[in-house]
């Protein structure tokens, strides 16, 4: 259980002023000179030694990642990137960073940029946040005009502008190449890797791309020390995180809270509980759409961490948690999942291309029961066939809700088969 | 580096990738997508190979770059399955349809389903259906066949410089196409027939025709323009049906220009296939006899001055020289291969040849080009160029009439005054190690183009282009036969009259060896005309004789190209009817008077090598630096008329083209709308 004062987003909710008075209240901005002071290397470092993993759903540990980028400056400039394409089903924990704490971003950001020698950094933020938008220029202003970032930011000798793009609504530029191709202009479509972008990224140049979350904590860590936020979580797992609960709770909500706890615990604390209780649960989609489904046994001692559901073959993503309880049909749920997949791949790639569209049509067969049992297995191959051939991991993300269906609901499948095939209807959840 | 694949270990260059190491090691990796010219898009997941010591995940081989002590396995079970996995994605929307696909039997799709294909299909559900695209009179899209390998957009996007070509919509409904319907605005748009690895871009004018395996196929070379490409000519029966181009890494590469490979139609129309002679002010059809028995008259009645002989674009230098030494024997120094009046300076092979050659190209750091539109004049020596411009920073500079050449041109000025005045360019020219100029007909057809060849020459001497190892000095010619004429002296004797100076009763008999590029109307009224040659075009029309003879896919001719490499092309079908080819028929009038001292094309290949040895050097092209600065003498001042373009109309420069019905198509599609802008 997270102490109050452990709380790194203090306003999540909006209910304190966003405004650069109300942050620095709140302690943001607080000696960004001196942090700065300490040099490239010993930020980095001691994010290295907070254990901090990427919020954006991979869990790359985030210092390492700034790392790589050069250590000097050459002929090229750095650039850092922040995701905010915050697209993925269930997720909403950026966008209150964004309307409601934007100067952690911000801080985070200058921060961030100093300690990967770059003197710009795009916020690429999903052209469905309009509020959003206005309200994270807002404090841009606002910083610039109080002279915290732009030319000597926070009197550091630093020069450091910061830049919103919007985009234009497509998933796909929420993964972090096709992002940069998006914010050069072009067709959002992931690039081939190798090169990395910490080599070759936005406009060729060396650029890191970082999920807003990660950066937004990154001045608190810095502030109050690695030890501090490595002590919080578990081990390989520190720190806190943002949880997304949606679903059949009876009181869905953001809440920050530290990583490892279980997932009842976090359920039935923050959200409400399951409607109708604990044992009405189904099943646990644990980390945004792109994770395999959890059923009721595993939920209940999971703990909610990168590695724990890695254990149980799903993963924690982006800790969007997506509850269903009985009165779900699980087939229909995972066929909307498959819609989306395939309403947004790129198309680049063949297997991504061509295999979502496949299973899509499989699936929404699947949930009238239209079909032959061993086309469970076609379908599991099919899934396996797009999985870790295509360029982009959305290829693996639209394979795996699918596997962990069959994985852990096969035998209804099975039924909703036979029924069909005896000519009984299924009672449908409600739409 | 050492790269190990399957067991076998292979050298390749830093730099390469996965898939270059296997085929260095002679393992076949299937792919789509990947083409060695075009940049690399990685996304048909077709090469898929295994990495020891990497993600035990499969590998696109073309997008993963090869590294030292690389162990690579393209045969593991895993490598299969996975390839055969993308195999059923690409085949579950792709129509079974190959019966009634041009594609059949040359399809990559085809092919490599035989690979990796399954026997049966587990996609129950409908296959995806696309709209067909207009990509104008050359290419015919199937758009539902598309396996979305991005290749076409590539190579519109990086060879052809035409960014005309894309991708809308995304996912399963991503649609390759022009966005906005309209024709390709591209010389080369025919390549993306042979870049497509299914039958999406196929062939419009060959649609339906015939099936690969029924082809005859002849390696030859195109002669519609000077850069004298290598093609394949498929034929059946006596129809040349396609012209592919060849591999040749030091003139076309693997590209071809649409001139070249669509006007072939023209080869089956308006053809002369049988004698005419004149008789009453109309033309009557003949025998071969009657025909040189009239032609035998009139030359019996006339003295050796009196005769002339004018080459045309398309002649070959056997029957150009057949043709030569036949006004020898009878007398005549009037000789010309211009019809339009060009400069030309034969004291040395450089002034008229392209001496950087064509993949100089490539090493060249600062490119002046003088009243030249290359890209109508010689499209592949622009994409050349074009190639040049993308491979790093390069000064090209142009004077003469601004145009689109698909790269970036400084223009200069559009007259011979600029050749002095070059401004930022000059500081460019100063700075390069390997500049070059090229100076186009249209720079050469002009009252003071000799004294604009002499200055071209004098500011290539001046500003570095001319070294003991580089010679930056090049003369693009338009006409495939015009460098052969050249080297075999087809020009006015000492004493003999050139073209301007046969015209109006200039001479009293005319010879021409299809030569229709210039106005008809000049000849002089009382001047007997014979015509030898393979159209009925305008020189036919004004001619009291017609000698039906073969065109360059109907006869083994030597033909040199604009850099000055010697080539042949072979005989693919035969002439159509009485005609013959034209070293023959010259051989055979000849024997009424001197007979021309030999039989066989051997013996006049022989004589040939004799006249200028460079006729001895079959496709080889030795590169010379230039130590001689003494340049081509021009009499006269520079004039200030701008360099006019000499190609109104890229599709109908020569008389295949102008009886090809597919260029007439071409011409209603690009030239008309351009012509009624201008209106």
């Amino acid at each position: 259980m997270l102490s109050d004062q452990d709380r790194i987003f203090t306003n999540l909710y909006g209910i304190l002023d966003p405004g650069l008075a109300g942050a620095r209240a709140r302690g943001d901005w607080d000696g960004t000179a001196s942090i700065l002071a300490r040099g490239r290397e010993a930020i980095i470092e001691e994010m290295k030694a907070s254990g901090l993993r990427g919020r954006g759903g991979a869990g790359f540990p985030t210092g390492m990642k700034w790392s790589f980028m050069p250590k000097t400056v050459g002929d090229r400039p750095h650039y850092l990137v922040v995701n905010a394409d915050e697209s993925e089903p269930g997720t909403c924990k950026d966008r209150d960073i964004l309307r409601h704490d934007p100067h952690k971003l911000v801080e985070g950001c200058l921060i961030a940029s100093f300690a990967m020698g770059a003197n710009a950094c795009y916020v690429y933020m999903r052209g469905e946040f309009a509020n959003e938008a206005v309200a994270f220029q807002k404090a841009i202003d606002e910083a610039y005009d109080a002279g915290l970032i732009g030319r000597n930011a926070c009197g550091s000798g630093f020069d450091f502008d910061l830049y919103l793009h919007r985009g234009a609504g497509a998933y796909i530029c929420g993964e972090e190449t096709a992002l940069l191709e998006s914010l050069e202009g072009k067709k959002g479509m992931p690039r081939l890797k190798p090169p990395f972008p910490a080599a070759v990224g936005l406009y060729g140049c060396p650029t890191t791309v970082n999920n807003v979350e990660s950066i937004a904590v990154a001045p608190t860590i810095l502030r109050r020390g690695a030890a501090w936020f490595s002590a919080l979580g578990r081990p390989k797992n520190a720190g806190t995180k943002l949880f997304c609960i949606s679903g059949h709770v009876n009181k869905p909500c953001n809440v920050e809270e530290e990583l490892g706890i279980p997932l009842r615990e976090l359920l039935e604390k923050y959200a409400g509980g399951v409607r109708g209780g604990w044992d009405n649960l189904l099943a646990v989609i644990p980390g945004g759409a792109s994770v395999p489904v959890l059923p009721k046994s595993i939920c209940d001692t999971v703990l909610m961490d990168f590695d724990s559901l890695r254990e149980v073959r799903s993963g924690l993503g982006t800790a969007a948690v997506i509850v269903m309880d009985k009165s779900t049909d699980i087939i229909k749920a995972i066929a909307r999942l498959s819609a989306f997949y395939k309403h947004e791949s790129c198309g680049q790639c063949t297997p991504c291309r061509e295999g979502t569209g496949w299973m899509m049509r499989v699936m929404n067969r699947m949930v009238q029961g239209r079909a032959e049992p061993d086309e469970i297995d076609t379908l599991e191959q099919v899934t396996r066939q797009v999985e870790g051939h295509t360029i982009c991991a959305l290829g693996d993300a639209a394979a795996w809700p699918i596997q962990g269906l069959i994985r852990h609901f096969r035998p209804v499948m099975e039924e909703r088969i036979a029924a069909y095939k005896a000519g009984r209807t299924m009672p449908m959840a409600a739409e | 580096m050492k790269v190990t694949v399957d067991g076998i270990e292979v050298d390749v260059p830093p730099g390469s990738n996965v898939l270059q190491a296997c085929e260095a090691a002679g393992k076949e990796v299937p792919r789509f997508c990947y083409h060695e010219r075009l940049s690399v898009a990685g996304n048909c997941r077709m090469c898929l190979v295994e990495i020891e010591k990497a993600p035990p995940k499969p590998f696109a081989s073309c997008a993963y770059p090869a590294a030292e002590g690389m162990v690579v396995h393209t045969d593991t079970p895993m490598v299969k399955k996975a390839r055969r996995g993308v195999m059923e994605f690409l085949l579950i929307n792709h129509p079974l349809d190959c019966p009634i696909c041009d594609q059949g039997g040359e399809c990559d799709l085809q092919d490599q389903s035989m690979g990796y294909g399954g026997d049966s299909s587990r996609y129950e559900e409908n296959k995806r259906a696309v709209k067909d695209k207009y990509l104008g009179p050359l290419v015919k899209t199937v758009m539902t066949r598309c396996i979305h390998c991005t290749r076409c957009i590539r190579f519109s996007t990086e060879i052809a410089g035409v960014s005309e070509m894309g991708a809308t919509a995304r996912g399963e409904s991503m649609e390759v196409g022009t966005y906005v319907e309209k024709a390709l605005t591209s010389e080369l748009s025919g390549n993306l027939i042979d870049i497509c690895p299914v039958g999406a871009l196929t062939s419009k004018p060959y649609a339906f025709t015939a099936r690969p395996w029924e082809l005859t196929k002849t390696d030859s070379v195109d002669v519609l323009d000077a850069v004298g490409a290598a093609i394949r000519v498929d034929a059946r029966g006596p129809e040349v049906l396609r012209v592919l181009p060849r591999l040749n890494e030091d003139v076309n590469e693997e590209w071809l220009a649409d001139k070249s490979r669509f006007a072939i139609d023209g080869l089956r129309r308006r053809r002369l296939d049988s004698c005419w002679v004149r008789v009453d002010g109309k033309l009557r059809k003949a025998s071969w006899n009657e025909a040189f028995a009239a032609i035998a008259a009139k030359i019996r009645a006339t003295t050796g001055e009196r005769i002339g002989a004018v080459a045309g674009e398309l002649a070959d230098g056997e029957s150009m020289l057949a043709l030569k030494d036949l006004m020898a024997g009878l007398g005549s120094a009037n000789l010309d291969c211009r019809q339009h009046g060009e400069a030309v300076a034969v004291g040395r092979r450089d002034f008229y040849t392209f001496n950087t050659s064509i993949a100089g190209i490539e090493e060249a750091d600062a490119i002046l080009l003088v009243g030249t539109n290359p890209r109508h004049e010689a499209p592949l020596i622009n994409a050349r160029i074009r190639k040049r411009t993308l491979a790093g920073p390069v000064a090209v500079a142009g004077i003469g009439t601004k145009c689109d050449l698909t790269y970036p041109v400084q223009w200069l000025g559009e007259g011979p005054a600029a050749l002095s005045a070059l401004g930022t360019f000059g500081e460019a020219l100063a700075k390069a190690k390997r500049p070059m100029i090229i100076v186009g007909q249209g720079a050469l057809r002009r009252p003071d183009g000799a004294a604009v060849l002499a200055a071209c020459w004098k500011l290539a001497s001046e500003t570095g282009m001319l070294t003991p190892d580089w010679h930056g000095f090049n003369v693009l010619h338009t006409a495939a036969s015009r460098v052969g004429a050249l080297d075999l002296g087809f020009l006015p004797e000492p004493g003999g009259k050139d073209l301007a100076g046969m015209m109006g009763g200039g001479v009293d008999v005319l010879w021409l060896l299809g030569a229709d590029e210039f106005d008809m109307g000049r000849i002089g009224a009382g001047t007997f005309v014979v015509y030898q040659g393979h159209h009925g075009d305008a020189g036919a029309a004004r001619a009291d004789v017609i000698l039906p003879g073969a065109a360059y896919t109907e006869k083994t001719g030597t033909y040199v190209n604009t850099e000055g490499r010697v080539q042949r092309t072979r005989l693919a079908t035969f002439p159509p009817g009485e005609a013959r080819e034209d070293w023959k028929i010259l051989r055979a009038f000849s024997a009424g008077f001197t007979p021309l001292p030999y039989d066989t094309i051997e013996a006049l290949r022989a004589r040939l090598e004799q006249v200028n040895p460079v006729f001895a050097r079959l496709d080889l092209l030795p590169r010379f630096g230039c130590s001689d600065h003494s340049g081509p003498g021009g009499e006269g001042g520079l004039g200030d008329a701008p360099f006019a373009p000499v190609i109104a109309n890229y599709y109908q420069t020569d008389p295949i083209s102008r009886a090809s019905p597919t260029m007439a198509e071409c011409t209603t599609t690009y030239i008309a709308p351009l012509a009624q802008a201008a209106e």
